[in-house]
C-alpha cells in the first residue's frame, strides 16, 4: 500500500502530472514571450498558458459522430505518456533509480505524442486534419531515424549500457558527451530532431495555420483540445530535458549545479524559440530531404566515430 | 467573479470570417496584432479552426454567397461564442445596403454582440469594442 501510493504521487504530484504541467505552462510562457520579444511586441502575462487552459477546460466539446473514443482517447494517450517519460527522467536525475532499459521505453513513449497527433487527427474525419496528419507521418519518418541514432551515440560512448542512471554516472565522472566530436555532432542532429518532433517552425507543417488551418487539431474543442495544448507545452518541457540528460549532464542536485543544470534547460529552450522566429516554414519534400540527405548522414558519422572512440 | 468568465476574459481567441469585405477592415484587425498594438498582451489571438475561437470577427456585407457559410460557420463554433460586426458595412451594409447581392447585415444572419462601425475602423477602435464587449460579460 505504502508503496503504490508512493508511485501515485510520484505520476500525479512531484515528477509527474501537476510538476510537469506547472513547468510545461512556463516553457510555454517563455516561449511566447520570447517570440514576443523578438518581434518588438510585449507578449502574453505569465498566467496566459494557465487561463487559456481554464478556459478551454470550460467551453463546449464538439466529438465527430461515430469517432467518439479514438477522438477522445488520443490527448489522453499524448499526456499520459508524456507525465510517464517525465517521471523516469526525474527518477533517474533526484534518486538515481532505474531499471535496464529505460532508456529505450522513454524513446518509445516520446514518440507517443506524435502517434497521438496521428490517430486524433485521422480520427476528427476532416480533409485538411488527414492532409495534417499525412505530413505528420511523413516528417515521422524523416526524423526519428537520426533522433534515435543521436541516442546511440552516449550508449557506445558509455560502454552498451542503456539504462539512464548509468549514463548520467558516466558523464559525471567522465566528462559530459557533449565535449566529444562523436558527441557533439550527434547532439547537433538531436537538436533538429526536437524541433520537428515539437512541431515547431521550421517543421510546424502538421498544424500549418495559414494554410490547413491548424491541421490536425481542426476539428478538437473545448477540453479535449486543451488536453491537446497541455501536452504540446509539457513536451516543451519534457523533450529538452531529456537532450539535456543525454548529452550535457541533466541537473545534478548538489548546491550551484542545481542553478548550472536548470540554466542549460533554459538555454536550449531558448535555442528553440530563436530558431522558431527567425526562420519560414518548409515543405514537406524539403523537410524529408533535410532529414534523410541532411541529419541521417551526419548522425551515421557520429555513430562510427563514437565507435572508434573520439 | 468565477474563475471560469476570469479566464474566458483573459484569454479571447479570434476566428476571422470576411463575408465579402473589401479587405480594408481585415487589414485593420491584422493591425491589432502588430507591435504598436500587440493585443497578445491581454491574451487575444487569431485562430486558425472556429472551433478553437471565442469570438467570431465578421467584415464585410454579408453577401448571398457567403450568408449560408457564415451560418455554418456559426453553428459549428464551441459555444459560448460572441459575434463581432466589424465595420461599417458588417454593421448596416454601407454603400452596399441596397445591392442586388446583399444578404446582410450581419445581424440580419447570426445575432451579433457587438457593433463596431467605421469604414475602416481604426484598430483603437476595434480593441475598444472588444472591451465593452468583455465588460458586458457576467
Amino acid at each position: 500500500m505504502n508503496i503504490l501510493s508512493n508511485w501515485l504521487f510520484k505520476l500525479v504530484v512531484f515528477p509527474g502530472l501537476i510538476f510537469t504541467a506547472v513547468v510545461g505552462m512556463f516553457a510555454s510562457w517563455f516561449d511566447r514571450k520570447l517570440t514576443a520579444r523578438v518581434q518588438w511586441r510585449v507578449g502574453p502575462p505569465l498566467f496566459q498558458p494557465l487561463y487559456d487552459f481554464v478556459k478551454l477546460l470550460a467551453k463546449e466539446t464538439i466529438i465527430p459522430k461515430k469517432t467518439f473514443t479514438t477522438f477522445i482517447l488520443a490527448p489522453i494517450m499524448s499526456l499520459v505518456s508524456i507525465v510517464i517519460v517525465s517521471v523516469i527522467i526525474w527518477e533517474a536525475m533526484l534518486w538515481h533509480s532505474g531499471f535496464v532499459g529505460d532508456l529505450i521505453v522513454t524513446l518509445y513513449f516520446l514518440t507517443i505524442p506524435s502517434i497521438a497527433i496521428i490517430v486524433g487527427g485521422a480520427a476528427s474525419m476532416n480533409p485538411l486534419a488527414s492532409l495534417g496528419v499525412s505530413r505528420e507521418i511523413k516528417l515521422m519518418l524523416g526524423y526519428e531515424l537520426p533522433f534515435i541514432m543521436a541516442m546511440f551515440v552516449p550508449v557506445i560512448r558509455a560502454g552498451g549500457t542503456i539504462k539512464l542512471t548509468e549514463l548520467l554516472s558516466y558523464e559525471w565522472t567522465n566528462g559530459l558527451f557533449i565535449g566529444s566530436w562523436s558527441g557533439a555532432i550527434a547532439f547537433a542532429c538531436a537538436l533538429a530532431c526536437m524541433q520537428a518532433k515539437l512541431a515547431y517552425i521550421p517543421f510546424d507543417l502538421p498544424e500549418a495555420e495559414t494554410e490547413i488551418n491548424a491541421g490536425v487539431f481542426l476539428e478538437y474543442s473545448g477540453a479535449p483540445l486543451g488536453i491537446f495544448k497541455l501536452s504540446r507545452w509539457m513536451l516543451l518541457f519534457v523533450l529538452p530535458m531529456f537532450i539535456v540528460f543525454m548529452f550535457m549532464g541533466g541537473i545534478k542536485f548538489e548546491g550551484l549545479h542545481t542553478l548550472w543544470g536548470i540554466l542549460k534547460y533554459i538555454m536550449l529552450l531558448g535555442f528553440v524559440v530563436l530558431v522558431k522566429v527567425t526562420n519560414p516554414r518548409i515543405r514537406i519534400d524539403q523537410a524529408m530531404k533535410f532529414f534523410w540527405w541532411g541529419v541521417t548522414p551526419f548522425a551515421i558519422i557520429a555513430v562510427i566515430l563514437a565507435f572508434l572512440g573520439l | 467573479m468565477s474563475l471560469k468568465l476570469k479566464a474566458l476574459k483573459r484569454s479571447i481567441w479570434l476566428f476571422h470570417f470576411n463575408g465579402g469585405s473589401c479587405n480594408n477592415c481585415d487589414i485593420e484587425i491584422v493591425d491589432c496584432l502588430t507591435p504598436r498594438y500587440d493585443l497578445e498582451r491581454f491574451g487575444i489571438k487569431l485562430v486558425g479552426s472556429v472551433r478553437h475561437a471565442d469570438v467570431l470577427v465578421v467584415t464585410g456585407f454579408v453577401s448571398r454567397q457567403s450568408a449560408p457559410r457564415l451560418k455554418r460557420i456559426y453553428e459549428q463554433a464551441a459555444k459560448p461564442i460572441f459575434v463581432v460586426a466589424v465595420g461599417t458595412c458588417a454593421c448596416s451594409g454601407g454603400i452596399f445596403a441596397s445591392s442586388y447581392n446583399m444578404a446582410g447585415p450581419v445581424d440580419r444572419i447570426i445575432p451579433v454582440h457587438a457593433y463596431i462601425p467605421g469604414c475602416p475602423p481604426k484598430p483603437e477602435a476595434i480593441i475598444m469594442g472588444v472591451v465593452k464587449l468583455l465588460s458586458t460579460l457576467k
